[in-house]
């Protein structure tokens, strides 16, 4: 007994920022950008708020499943941070919706979106929920340096939604955690507190690009590997693999490694750049929309980010 | 200074992953002369790494085959 996803939806803001206007604003070029990452463009909230893409990306895939708000035994939000602080996005997003159940918030970084599956799965196996609504999004926007050329391409904006009910689709699923903030960190604020007396450094991310590379290729390939051996199938038996967009070089990487087909490849890290959690539903929202993905194919989801965290999952759509 | 054996063996992998011709690649050769980018060198030493069963911490510092050699020399002892 798992899950299975009734619907799912996805929203990106409206202005799409290409490397070549960030070629003007940092120095970098569009050719740099696109051979270390893959990235051509990606979404940046200007005047949505972050809870506005959520709303767009929650009501399609409700929509799609038929499922009302007043019928959510649960709503949790992927996200490394909402609009506020608190409330949680999640909470946000329960009243927007005109939803009355419990709603919280995970931080996993760019493993969020297979963190939650990881819950969701956990409270329908105790029979504690019906339908839940995942709703993953993140603004890196307002994360990173954009002074500083090496991560400030990197990212974009959006969200991806999923609604789930009790099934027995998810196969198999595995979620790690490696603590470390020397390699991956976006620095909290301190306020303005007259008796802290550590640093108040920029809430900034800043990252070892090497090692990340390093970890996430190795997450990537073990990951995949042990979901795979827990249900006995092969790689070939997968219609497709989404892998966390990142950059493009890690995912070619760990493809190669794993022996992936390129029919078998998701990207959309040239569309829209890292955006975190919510970059695997996006993109199993484009698939599940376009038909490409279809019931009864098996499809392989594997993220790794910040923490260090990196996950993966089976599902059968 | 990094046996020839290590060496050898790092060239010998560049080589057949990069499809170079062997005898190209010597200690003063750099990866930027290989025409590899800072992401494809990672995964070179991701690659030894795995041939060599140690772990190696990316340093700014690896230019050439011989700075590579000499790390996966020290490490192994």
């Amino acid at each position: 007994m798992s899950l299975k996803i009734l619907g799912a939806g996805k929203a990106h803001p409206s202005f799409s920022l290409s490397n070549s206007i960030l070629s003007g604003m940092v120095d970098t070029s569009d050719q740099w950008i696109s051979t270390r990452t893959g990235i051509r463009r990606r979404f940046i909230n200007t005047t949505e708020t972050l809870l506005d893409i959520c709303m767009a990306a929650a009501t399609a895939a409700m929509e799609i499943s038929g499922v009302k708000p007043r019928d959510l035994d649960l709503i949790i939000c992927p996200t490394i941070q909402g609009d506020n602080i608190i409330p949680a996005l999640s909470c946000e997003i329960q009243r927007e919706l005109g939803a009355s159940c419990p709603a919280f918030d995970i931080n996993a970084a760019c493993t969020g979106f297979v963190y939650a599956l990881d819950v969701a799965k956990s409270y329908f196996d105790a029979g504690r929920a019906n339908y839940m609504l995942i709703v993953a999004a993140d603004q890196m926007s307002k994360f990173i340096n954009w002074q500083d050329r090496e991560t400030c391409v990197l990212f974009g904006d959006g969200a991806g939604a999923v609604v789930l009910a009790k099934g027995s689709n998810l196969k198999a699923i595995k979620i790690t955690a490696k603590g470390d903030s020397s390699l991956l960190a976006i620095p909290g604020s301190t306020g303005n507190s007259p008796f802290w007396q550590g640093g108040s450094p920029p809430s900034y991310l800043h990252m070892k690009g090497k090692e990340v590379f390093k970890f996430a290729v190795n997450s990537m390939c073990r990951d995949i590997t042990d979901v795979l051996e827990e249900v006995g199938m092969d790689i070939g038996d997968v219609a497709k693999v989404i892998p966390h967009q990142a950059n493009i070089r890690i995912i070619q990487s760990a493809a190669e490694k794993l022996g992936l087909r390129d029919d078998q490849l998701v990207t959309g890290v040239d569309r829209y750049g890292n955006t975190s959690s919510a970059s695997i539903p996006i993109l199993l929202g484009e698939l599940l929309e376009s038909g490409e993905l279809k019931e009864g194919d098996i499809v392989v989801l594997s993220a790794f980010g910040g923490g260090l965290t990196s996950g993966a999952c089976i599902m059968e759509i | 200074m990094a046996s020839n054996q290590t060496l050898e063996k790092i060239a010998a992998l560049i080589s057949e992953d990069r499809e170079i011709d062997i005898d190209s690649i010597t200690r003063e050769t750099t990866f930027e002369e290989l025409g590899l980018d800072s992401l494809d060198t990672v995964e070179l030493v991701m690659a030894f790494e795995e041939q060599f069963g140690i772990s190696i911490e990316i340093d700014e510092n690896l230019r050439t085959i011989g700075d590579v050699a000499d790390l996966i020399d020290n490490i192994t002892g």
